[in-house]
C-alpha cells in the first residue's frame, strides 16, 4: 500500500513564523523563535482567545515575511487541540481568508503541510499558509485538571507547549530555502496503550509505521537524510521509536534522530518527558529546523508530526489511545 | 491466529514501554508526603488546642474551628497560586488533608470563572470533589443503616 505523495512541482517554503510562551522562551531553542510572549494571555480576557490571537499573529507575520499581503493568502490550513478547533476557527474569522480547519492532534502541522502542498501542486491554490497552535492552559483545562489543583505528574507525562508556528508555501519560481518534495500520509495505529499520561508510548508505533512507509515508498533510509525530526514523542517516546525501528531492521543513526518535544525545554524546567502539543512541532520546525535549512546545515529533512487521537470521552470509556503520524520531506537547493 | 499475533505484538510493546519508562521515585514521594501531610495535621492540632485552651471551646466547637481555619488556609493558598506548587512537591501529603479538599473546590472555581457564575463556577465547582462527595455520602448512609439495624438486633 503506497502512502507517499511525490510532488511534481516545486513547492517552495517561502517564509515561516513562530511564537512561543514565556516558559518555552526560556528553553534551549529560545533564540530561534520570532516572538516570545511576555505572558500567557496576550492582553486577552481568556486563554482560548489568547491562543486564537497567537494563530492570527503568526499567520500574518508569516505572510508579511514572505512579502505576501494578507488578502492575497489563498488558503490557510490550521488546527489546534481544542474542541471544535476553537483557536484556529476564531483566528480564521479575523483573518477572513479561505480556510481549512484540520484535526490531527499534535500531527496537525505536518498534516497541513502535506495537504497545502497538494493544493499547490494540483494548481488549485497559488499559496498556502500551514499553521498549528497549542496553549498549556487551554489544553490542561480541556484534557486534564484546573491549573491550581495540587496534583503530581508521572515521569512519562509531557508538557503541552504554548506555541504556534506558520509556514507559507507557494509555487513561485524564485529560490527558497527549502522545498516540500514528498508527503507521507499516516495510518491510525493503536498498540493498546491506555495511559493518557504516556503519549510518547501511544504515538511511537504510528511514527515508526509512517517512517517505514516513507522509506519503502521512496526507497530511502537514514543515510538519505541529514535529519529526521519527530514532533513530540518526548525523550522516552524517542527511545521507543528507536527500538521499534531497529526491530524492523532499520539502521538507525542516533545523531540524525531529533525530537522537537525533547528539545523544547531544559530538564530543570520540569517538563518531565518533554514538550508536546500542536504548537511544539510547528514552532520548532518553523523556528529552529528551518533555520538549519537556511544555513544549509541540513539539506534534506524529514519532519514527522505525530498525534494521539484520544478524547476525554474515549478515555473515560476505557478506549486505548490510537496514534497517527504524517511525514513531509523538505529539501534545500 | 492473526488476532493472537496482534496480541503478542501489543504485549511485547507493553513490555518495551515498561522497560524504557522510568518509574516514580516512591521513597522520595513517601518522605515528602509524610512530612508535609504531618505538618498540616500538626497545624490542625495546634488550632484545636488553641481553641480549647484560649477560647474556652468545647471539643466539638474546637474541631469545627480547626476545619474552618484549615479550609480557609487551603482556599487562600490556592487563590495565591501556591497550593499547586505544594501539591507538586508533596503529592498525597497535601491532597488527603482537608486543605486538599478545599483546593479541589477552589481551583475549578478559579479556572471556570470565565465561563460565568452559573454555567462556569456553579456547574464546575464540584468537578473534582463531586465523586468524593457522592461516594462519601452514599457510604455514610450505608453505615447509618447498618448502625441502626445493629442497634435493633443487639
Amino acid at each position: 500500500m503506497n502512502q507517499t505523495l511525490f510532488f511534481k512541482n516545486r513547492i517552495a517554503v517561502r517564509s515561516r513564523a513562530s511564537m512561543v510562551g514565556p516558559k518555552e522562551g526560556k528553553g534551549p531553542l529560545a533564540e530561534y523563535f520570532d516572538v516570545i510572549m511576555p505572558d500567557d494571555l496576550l492582553g486577552k480576557p481568556s486563554w482560548e482567545q489568547a491562543e486564537s490571537e497567537m494563530v492570527r499573529r503568526t499567520v500574518l507575520m508569516c505572510a508579511e515575511k514572505g512579502g505576501l499581503p494578507a488578502e492575497s493568502i489563498s488558503v490557510v490550513l490550521a488546527g489546534d487541540l481544542l474542541n471544535q478547533l476553537m483557536s484556529s476557527g476564531f483566528a480564521a474569522r479575523e483573518l477572513g481568508t479561505p480556510f481549512f480547519g484540520l484535526y490531527g492532534a499534535c500531527s496537525t502541522f505536518v498534516e497541513g503541510l502535506v495537504l497545502g502542498s497538494v493544493l499547490i501542486d494540483g494548481g488549485y491554490r497559488e499559496n498556502a499558509v500551514c499553521a498549528a497552535s497549542s496553549h498549556f492552559c487551554t489544553a490542561e483545562r480541556q484534557f486534564r485538571f484546573p491549573l491550581e489543583l495540587g496534583t503530581q505528574r508521572p515521569p512519562a507525562a509531557q508538557w503541552t507547549a504554548t506555541a504556534a508556528g506558520a509556514m507559507l508555501l507557494d509555487a513561485r519560481k524564485e529560490n527558497a530555502p527549502a522545498y516540500v518534495t514528498h508527503g507521507t500520509i499516516g495510518r491510525v495505529i493503536d498498540y493498546q496503550i491506555t495511559d493518557a499520561s504516556h503519549m510518547g508510548a501511544a504515538m511511537a508505533p504510528a511514527v515508526a509505521d509512517t517512517i517505514m512507509a516513507h522509506f519503502q515508498d521512496t526507497k530511502r533510509d537514514f543515510r538519505d537524510y541529514d535529519l529526521i525530526a519527530t514532533g513530540d514523542l518526548g525523550w522516552i517516546g524517542r527511545n521507543l521509536l528507536k527500538e521499534l525501528l531497529i526491530q524492523r531492521g532499520v539502521k538507525v543513526d542516533d545523531e540524525k534522530l531529533f525530537d522537537c518535544g525533547a528539545n523544547l525545554f531544559y530538564q530543570e524546567q520540569d517538563p518531565h518527558a518533554g514538550g508536546s502539543g500542536c504548537g511544539c512541532v510547528a514552532s520548532v520546525t518553523c523556528g529552529y529546523l528551518m533555520k538549519l535549512m537556511e544555513q544549509r546545515d541540513v539539506r534534506r529533512l524529514l519532519v514527522v508530526g505525530s498525534g494521539a487521537m484520544l478524547s476525554t470521552t474515549s478515555q473515560q470509556q476505557g478506549e486505548s489511545i490510537p496514534g497517527i503520524a504524517y511525514a513531509a520531506c523538505l529539501e534545500g537547493e | 491466529m492473526q488476532n493472537k499475533r496482534e496480541q503478542k505484538k501489543y504485549r511485547q510493546y507493553d513490555q518495551l514501554v515498561k522497560r524504557l519508562t522510568p518509574g516514580s521515585n516512591y521513597l522520595q514521594g513517601y518522605v515528602r508526603a509524610f512530612w508535609v501531610g504531618g505538618l498540616i495535621c500538626v497545624i490542625g492540632q495546634l488550632i484545636s488546642i488553641a481553641g480549647e485552651e484560649w477560647l474556652g471551646m468545647t471539643d466539638a466547637s474546637a474541631s469545627m474551628l480547626t476545619s474552618v481555619v484549615l479550609i480557609f488556609l487551603g482556599t487562600t493558598l490556592t487563590g495565591l497560586g501556591v497550593y499547586d506548587d505544594i501539591g507538586r512537591y508533596a503529592g498525597a501529603g497535601s491532597i488527603v488533608p482537608i486543605t486538599g479538599f478545599a483546593n479541589s473546590i477552589a481551583s475549578p472555581a478559579i479556572e471556570f470563572r470565565r465561563e460565568g457564575l452559573v454555567l462556569g463556577v456553579g456547574a464546575k465547582l464540584f468537578a473534582i470533589s463531586g465523586p468524593v462527595l457522592v461516594y462519601g455520602i452514599v457510604s455514610s448512609i450505608a453505615v447509618g443503616i447498618i448502625y441502626w439495624l445493629a442497634g435493633r438486633i443487639f
